[in-house]
């Protein structure tokens, strides 16, 4: 925590500083917040755009969430359509059965693990940086999970049967059958949602209680208040409450691996090549954890720069989760090879057919958009000065999505339009499933600009906790003498 | 309140500025034999519930037993619908085909246990609860910002309005004040 000479002064414009490149401490590590905010800078960072009154709303933001909203309104519209027409409406023929329903249904999903393992897995490894981002990311889940479950709900074609996936009591007597992969993922998905979002609500109980103490008028005092549960912050709740949420990590952690897991079942358990492999589970998993990080890149890059964040969401956080990018990309490109080798080394000529198609074949286009958005552009962030500049970072981001929607498509479409038996080969074109997908983007922009709008976007007591004066046995308390404002950081 | 015509005092409040002076005065409270009393802060403080002899929370042991039992009833229920209620072969596979009922069995285990830690942590911290004397005082609202608070019921059998006042005073405390219920 001494001050090091060597460390260049920071400037005081909080839109500058968040941005700068510091080098690596000789002891210790960076200060996690800039800027030497107190406690209550940190609140008021946070709340301010939650407290702006609903009239003087940005008009960016009014913008933005139109545009969002008549895109779900368009979305309702389609879905209407589907129910009344059925999934004839989309281009899926014979062979090619499963198509941009389950592309999107994986695509999702996948974004989803993003969150969750910020949430989770780095705060069992004592991550600290991950309390600037993981409310953000959480939220990312939790509205991507619910995309995905509207992908997999309305691809059944009797939308109106879908609760047949859950097991009942009827007439037939019959129940679900849970030898099924499909089934697996009714289990797995559904438990996802629901621990992510008792997760998510958890975190933000205290700072739901933050903004009902500040509430200056009646509606938003009852609306956080009935939030917040009454919330006061007492040392013998944050007790239970600590152990509560270290298990919910503890628990979420098997399952986001769990749940691609499950996920790669529905192709790895069937008979198709292309999909036979054993090698899904991690390389679903994997590429789950690029694509989601990702997606937080493309969300949290503007908003730290709309929302004045920066000194929270400093330029290190967004290092972090680039390494984490570069790693888990070179994980997927690793795994395509190795699909590759295992597929020639195996000696089977209808595998061996599969792999050289989709490299070569009708579709080779899709999958060389894939190999060049996952595996060759991530690889830039070998460069400290590029994973360190957030234009470029969001368009790489912007990329990897791009890539991460076309691996889906590619092992969805790829293997299965050229099957076994020649004269049933066909070619899939979309019909009207880009409306889907863009409906798809319109649910989850409106659920996440009405949480950025109204509930907090960062962890407050949970970036507080990690500041060098939280700690009681911090020497500064005696130098700063109210410790209002932390000294000697940088 | 409405029934008798004095308020009754509920207790003292006591706000500090930084968390040493609290820890400090935490220990001081415990030591001195308090036991209703409470540390109310903005986020948790590392080692105060050391500061404050507080006991390991109890939650562990409840989410255990429920997640057993809910992890035990996945897969009865597995077996019980697919072997014996409604007995059919698919997939070539045996009607208790214990490999193929893993993922729920093992989903099982993670929702029931999740579902204890969410409730058993509302439950046992006795939340929701929207009415507290300390929300009446006006300090009080920085406590989910940037203050930071004791609370001694007059409940507590050591509770002495004038002597407690003075030894919280004694702590540190940079405002006291009377809460009346």
């Amino acid at each position: 925590m001494a001050s090091n000479a060597l460390v260049p002064e920071l400037p005081n414009d909080p839109n500058l500083r968040g941005d700068i490149v510091l080098p690596d401490p000789v002891e210790g590590r960076e200060l996690l917040v800039r800027g030497n905010l107190s406690f209550h800078d940190i609140t008021e960072v946070v709340l301010a755009v939650n407290e702006r009154p609903l009239l003087k709303t940005p008009a960016p933001f009014v913008f933005g969430l139109l545009l969002a909203s008549s895109m779900l309104a368009m979305f309702g519209g389609y879905v209407a359509f589907l129910f009344w027409e059925g999934p004839g409406i989309w281009g899926n023929n014979n062979p090619v059965a499963w198509a941009w329903d389950i592309v999107n249904f994986v695509f999702w999903v996948g974004i989803g693990h993003a969150g969750t393992l910020i949430s989770a897995i780095l705060y069992l490894f004592r991550q600290k940086w991950r309390t600037a981002v993981n409310r953000y990311a959480e939220a990312m889940t939790i509205f991507a999970v619910i995309c995905a479950g509207s992908c997999v709900t309305l691809h059944t074609g009797r939308i109106w049967l879908d609760y047949w996936l859950f097991p009942h009591p009827s007439q037939m007597g019959i129940w679900v059958n849970f030898r099924s992969p499909l089934e697996w993922d009714v289990f797995a998905v559904s438990t996802y949602f629901t621990v992510s979002a008792l997760f998510w609500y958890t975190g933000l109980v205290p700072d739901f209680a933050s903004l009902r103490d500040r509430a200056t008028n009646k509606i938003r005092r009852f609306f956080y208040g009935a939030l917040s549960l009454g919330w006061r912050g007492s040392t013998r709740h944050w007790v239970t409450y600590e152990r509560a949420y270290q298990m919910l990590a503890a628990f979420s952690m098997p399952l986001v691996l769990s749940v691609h897991t499950i996920v790669s079942f529905d192709f790895a358990v069937s008979q198709l090549s292309g999909w036979h492999t054993t090698i899904f589970p991690p390389y679903f998993v994997a590429g789950a954890v690029f694509g989601g990080f990702a997606m937080v890149q493309n969300l949290i890059i503007p908003a730290r720069t709309w929302l004045g964040l920066k000194d929270l969401v400093t330029v290190r956080h967004i290092e972090n989760m680039n390494k984490i990018i570069l790693l888990t990309g070179s994980l997927v490109g690793y795994a395509y090879g190795m699909e590759f080798f295992v597929a020639f080394y195996s000696g089977n000529e209808y595998e061996g057919f599969t792999f050289i198609n989709r490299a070569f074949g009708p579709y080779s286009w899709a999958y060389w958009t894939m190999i060049s958005c996952n595996v060759l552009a991530p690889q830039f962030f070998w460069f400290k000065k590029l994973r360190t500049n957030m234009g470029f970072t969001w368009v790489i981001a912007a990329f990897v999505n791009l890539g991460m929607w076309f691996e889906r498509f590619v092992i969805v479409v790829s293997s299965l339009h050229r099957d076994a038996l020649v004269s049933s080969w066909d070619y899939f074109v979309p019909q009207t499933e880009w409306f889907f997908l863009i409906g798809t983007f319109g649910l989850f922009f409106t659920c996440f600009l009405l949480f950025i709008r109204f509930f907090p976007v960062i962890a407050i007591a949970e970036i507080k906790s990690v500041m060098p004066q939280a700690d009681p046995h911090w020497p500064g308390h005696d130098a700063a003498g109210d410790g209002a404002h932390a000294k000697g950081g940088h | 309140m409405a029934s008798t015509n004095a308020p009754k005092t509920w207790g003292v409040l006591a706000q500090y500025e930084n968390t040493k002076i609290l820890y400090n005065a935490c220990e001081r409270v415990r030591d001195a034999g308090y036991s209703r009393w409470d540390a109310c802060t903005p986020f948790a403080v590392h080692g105060l519930d050391k500061a404050m002899g507080l006991r390991a929370s109890t939650l562990p042991w409840y989410v255990l037993l429920i997640g057993i039992g809910g992890s035990l009833f996945g897969l009865w229920f597995e077996m019980w619908s697919m072997g014996y209620d409604y007995p059919i072969i698919v997939q070539g596979k045996p009607l208790n085909s214990l490999p193929a009922f893993v993922p729920v069995w093992y989903e099982m285990t993670v929702l029931s246990s999740c579902l204890t830690v969410f409730f058993g942590n509302w439950v046992l911290n006795r939340l929701p609860q929207y009415y507290h004397p300390a929300f009446k005082s006006k300090a009080f609202d920085r406590v989910t910002d940037d203050k930071f608070f004791i609370l001694i019921e007059a409940a507590d059998s050591r509770f002495d309005l004038v002597k407690t006042k003075a030894m919280l005073k004694d702590t540190g405390a940079s405002h006291i004040e009377e809460l009346e219920d």
